[in-house]
């Protein structure tokens, strides 16, 4: 037991050394030559409208939220559709019953006007 | 792989199926019903508790077993299903009052409570961790949402967050323990660890430590979820913010769902642990009922008390834990029986007594003299408030009898002694309520409340379920009994 201790213990000394070795080397031989394009927020190559700390909208948040859940969803579907045809009927119920229980979310939100943006 | 349907024994998930239908058709409702018809959806989520609950009563005794024993209908399962549900009809019945008071009627928030419901009888019904964890995060994630049910209101907004971000660190633990439990043996079924692991001391050498990690961390997931002492700092200010029916449900049906979930973890798959973890426990136990004892003497808003009293509550139940066997098993499934009864029906009084424009304070001093202009409510809050500190006309009394009796039956009279000399601190400021209700005289003129049927209908049935099971327990006992894994 004492020994498996040991283990862990030398695992989370490695990793805290690990960090502050790479950190250490990349500020030992990087080039430093800042210039103010290059201190500027990158907004995917768009060019920036003021700061990035500001607050943003909340419906991002939603959105990305409806988004992600779909997202998984399709996830889901692909490993289903490669087998399909050795799983048979009753997975592709299982999966009608999944996408309708989706399918009311997405009725929900978007009757409760979350995807409006206003 | 043979997926058909002739494997699945539908009849076992039969409640869960009941009331997932019910909460997305109450989805649905909220979307497409005019604002003035929404007050059917609260009838709607009861009567689909009553369908569920009839479900429930027709399993029971049969002790089926389904998807490879990951839902099953084990008399144990059928127990806490029918705690869940009924605990959960009382809180429909409670919004039912609060919701129209608030102008908030709306389905989305019955769906919740009954996805919640769904959730703690998924919890209850299996026999694999990964079920267990599953139903957990259905419970906790419909909880956040609900007690920031108030979006007008910062505290409730405050009690969400503080709910989402800490239940969210103490799930992280749980599904690590998981993990790591199962890298350890090989397997999330509860039985087959308690197979294997008597064999780990052969057949698995120097993986020990994985496996007593994932006990470490099951415990602190669990802690948080039933929110004992050191992971308690969620509970005060949820109960505060949150909406007063909520509130109150979260202190009964989640609550008891993780003990169901702890009871089957610990007392069955990990058993043979025991006097690894038992010192943990005995100091789960003490931690709990002290400092919600000691921290409830403080305070002067009524929520606040119950949610200190509530944890205090935990670190009685804890010590079943640390006795352990048939006759403390059954004595938590009475413990929280009778414990559903006695929150609801205070919180139902605490509902009563507000007002729109008050909702939130509950202040003790708002109760002065109270209980003088509204006998109803004043004799049942002091019914209640007698049981919760375990007087003998009450249910209560017997609650923490049946549990400290058998833990001296086991040997553990220190633990015993200290839960005794709590119980004494507790009287003082479960007290003071009713002193504040009936001896202090009212600051202003206030008016008698009227209360609305459904409230007064929780009121009635929990106080005189109390009284009734204080003085004939014999039939919750003996069903408590058989109901023992």
């Amino acid at each position: 037991m004492p020994s498996d201790y040991a283990y862990v213990g030398l695992f989370l000394l490695f990793g805290v050394l690990f960090v502050l070795f790479v950190f250490i080397l990349s500020r030992l031989i990087a080039p430093y030559k800042p210039n103010p394009v290059k201190k500027e927020n990158y907004e995917c190559g768009e060019v920036p409208i003021g700061q990035g700390w500001i607050q943003f909208n909340v419906r991002y948040y939603l959105y990305a939220i409806i988004f992600v859940i779909f997202d998984v969803e399709v996830v889901f579907l692909f490993p289903w559709a490669v087998v399909y045809r050795s799983l048979g009927f009753f997975a592709f119920i299982e999966m009608l019953i999944f996408i309708a229980i989706l399918l009311f979310g997405l009725i929900y939100v978007w009757k409760k006007g979350a995807l409006k943006w206003v | 792989m043979d997926l058909s349907l002739m494997d699945i024994n539908w009849r076992v998930i039969l409640p869960e199926i009941t009331l997932a239908v019910f909460g997305f058709v109450l989805l649905l409702l909220e979307a497409f019903l005019p604002k003035d018809k929404k007050r059917i959806t609260g009838h709607i989520a009861w009567i689909g508790i009553v369908l569920s609950f009839l479900f429930c009563l027709n399993l029971y005794g049969t002790q089926l077993s389904s998807f490879k024993g990951m839902a099953l209908s084990d008399n144990f399962a059928i127990f806490f299903s029918f705690l869940f549900l009924i605990s959960s009809f009382f809180v429909i019945l409670q919004s039912l009052s609060f919701l129209k008071r608030e102008e908030q009627v709306r389905g989305d928030y019955y769906a919740l409570i009954l996805f919640a419901t769904l959730g703690m009888i998924l919890m209850a019904s299996t026999l694999d961790l990964v079920v267990i964890f599953l139903g957990l995060e259905i419970v906790s994630i419909s909880l956040y949402i609900l007690s920031g049910f108030r979006k007008k209101d910062l505290k409730s907004n405050e009690a969400s967050l503080k709910f989402f971000l800490m239940g969210a660190f103490a799930t992280g633990f749980l599904v690590y323990g998981i993990a790591l439990i199962y890298g350890s043996l090989g397997t999330t079924n509860l039985e087959k660890i308690f197979i294997l692991i008597p064999l780990t001391e052969t057949t698995l050498p120097g993986k020990d430590f994985l496996l007593y990690a994932g006990i470490g961390l099951l415990i602190v997931g669990f802690g948080f979820k039933i929110a004992s002492v050191p992971f308690h700092m969620w509970m005060p200010d949820v109960f505060e913010g949150a909406p007063a029916p909520i509130a109150a449900f979260i202190s009964a049906g989640p609550k008891s769902a993780g003990f169901a979930a702890l009871l089957r973890i610990f007392l069955l798959a990990f058993s043979s642990f025991k006097p690894d973890w038992i010192l943990i426990f005995w100091i789960l136990s003490v931690l709990s009922m002290t400092t919600g004892n000691l921290l409830a003497l403080w305070q002067t808003n009524l929520k606040r008390l119950l949610a200190y009293s509530s944890i205090a509550h935990v670190g009685y139940i804890l010590i079943a834990f640390v006795a352990g066997g048939n006759s403390a098993i059954s004595g938590v499934l009475f413990y929280l029986s009778i414990y559903i009864l006695m929150n609801l029906g205070a919180f139902a009084i605490i509902i009563s007594m507000g007002s729109k424009d008050r909702e939130g304070t509950d202040l003790f001093k708002e109760y002065a003299g109270a209980g003088l202009k509204n006998p109803f409510l004043g004799v049942f809050m002091a019914i209640f408030m007698l049981s919760l500190s375990g007087f003998p006309p009450t249910a209560g009394f017997l609650a923490k009898f049946y549990i400290f009796s058998s833990a001296v039956k086991s040997g553990y009279l220190g633990l015993v002694i200290i839960a005794v000399i709590n119980s004494m601190i507790s009287v003082y400021y479960y007290l003071r309520v009713i002193v504040y209700m009936f001896m202090k005289p009212a600051e202003e003129d206030i008016k008698p409340v009227s209360i609305p049927f459904s409230l007064g209908l929780v009121i009635l049935v929990t106080g005189i379920g109390i009284l009734a099971f204080g003085i004939l327990p014999q039939p919750l006992l003996d069903l408590a009994y058989n109901s023992i894994f």
